[in-house]
């Protein structure tokens, strides 16, 4: 049997099961911690920090962290709050988000953390960096201007015998996700329509297939992403 | 107690912000009742005529003409406001800043598909606003006090703002309404 331990966030004290790390404790007890990198079932990455809790006083992030006994946990602070709505704004002025016009609008989690947090303007300026559209492959679109550069395409998209389609080139401000040229001619739909869904943003997009759901019925349109996530 | 005075413009938008503005359809009158308009497309009155209240902005800054007007509006209004993603982030307009201006200028006066412009002339007179290097966000050219989001926002979230600025009251914005799109 699993062993149970007993873990305490924001005050409130929960029973997990040992080997859980905190964003899977917290969502089997319908705590919303925010996560954008991580999807649920791959081994994590903890590379977007959006998921940051301070742990007995020390920041850690919760998609990678298994939990204690006695783990006292914050999520909901002010303080973390703002560290969040910081990554957040940074996301958004280092790509080019012109939500209004995106294909994922209304499902990207990006933005829907941006309305979570209820983030009215970056108080970074925007860069409007030059970032190369590739449509080059039969089935997928990459819109770098909105890529967050979370691997979640490179770590889950594989061929049978466990090749990447996707991997990140260079680095710093000039790394940029691409697509094996070779690999994506035989990609098959479902492959492709994978790759869109496990991006979080509308940077990897199957062609033909943007704006299917009108407004109003898109994922985020009625709730929020904590209400989404936490059910 | 004197109505507020509002005043609204549209610089680098669509005017969608503006037609969301009428979209609150028969509750204009009820607005006219509680504010008076100044400078706006609206009433078509050109200058400002007395101190404003709330100015009201639609769309960002792409030339020296927007960002003159959007600078005269700091100068006359109490509070200013930023209506719909194109004042608050550049919007559509934003999205030429990726591209240089002189292939922007090419595209749109020598090269596009439906372009006739035997003589190659270039939009160069005096009389002209200049085209900025790019769209800029209204905060970051004057400082701006609120922001009503959307692409357009719904009518009633500017409904709602306008009554509680009109009021004086702290607005609470519904999950639903608060959108970039
Ligand atoms: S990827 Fe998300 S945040 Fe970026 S433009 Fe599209 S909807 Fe907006
Ligand atoms: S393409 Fe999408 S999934 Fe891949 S790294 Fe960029 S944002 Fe993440
Ligand atoms: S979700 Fe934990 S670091 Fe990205």
């Amino acid at each position: 049997m699993d062993k149970s331990i007993k873990i305490k966030i924001d005050g409130k004290g929960i029973i997990a099961k040992e080997g859980q790390t905190i964003v899977e404790a917290a969502e089997e007890n319908g705590i919303y911690i925010p996560t954008l990198c991580h999807l649920k079932g791959i081994i994590p990455s903890g590379s977007c920090r959006i998921c940051n809790v301070k742990v007995n006083g020390r920041f850690l992030t919760a998609c990678t962290t298994k939990i204690h006994d006695g783990f006292e946990i914050e999520n909901n602070s002010p303080e973390i709050t703002e560290l969040r709505k910081i990554i957040i704004e940074t996301l958004f002025v280092s790509g080019n988000h012109y939500c209004p016009a995106c294909e994922k609008s209304g499902n990207c989690i990006l933005q829907a953390l941006a309305y979570q947090y209820r983030i009215m303007i970056p108080r970074f300026p925007y860069i409007y960096e030059q970032r190369e559209i590739d449509a080059s492959s039969p089935k997928l679109i990459l819109e770098r201007n909105r890529c967050v550069l979370c691997k979640r395409c490179v770590r889950t998209i594989k061929t049978d015998d466990g090749k990447n389609y996707f991997a990140i080139e260079g680095r710093g401000h000039k790394a940029r996700i691409i697509l094996d040229e070779e690999l994506a001619k035989t990609m098959t739909e479902e492959k492709a329509m994978k790759a869109m869904e496990n991006c979080p943003v509308g940077c990897i997009l199957k062609k033909e297939t943007g704006f299917i759901k009108p407004i109003g019925e898109r994922k985020y349109d009625k709730e929020s992403i904590s209400k989404v996530c936490v059910k | 107690m004197n109505k507020p005075v509002i005043a609204t413009t549209s610089l680098a938008g669509c005017f969608g912000c503006h037609m969301s503005i009428l979209d609150i359809d028969e509750k204009f009158l009820e607005l006219i009742e509680l504010v008076e308009f100044n400078k706006s497309p609206i009433d078509d009155i050109k200058t400002f005529t007395k101190p404003v209240d709330v100015g009201i902005i639609e769309g960002g800054c792409c030339n020296s003409e927007n960002i003159h007007i959007l600078k005269y509006f700091r100068d006359n209004c109490k509070i200013l406001v930023s209506l719909g993603e194109c004042a608050m982030m550049g919007g559509l307009p934003a999205m030429r800043n990726t591209i240089p201006l002189e292939e922007c200028i090419k595209e749109a006066y020598l090269n596009g598909p439906s372009t006739v412009n035997e003589e190659k002339i270039l939009p160069n007179d005096e009389e002209l606003p200049i085209i900025l290097d790019k769209v800029y966000p209204c905060h970051e050219i004057v400082k701006i006090d609120y922001f009503i989001p959307g692409c357009p926002p719904r009518a009633d979230l500017i409904w709602d703002a306008l009554l509680h600025l009109a009021t004086g009251k702290k607005l609470e914005l519904e999950y639903e309404s608060f959108k970039y799109d």
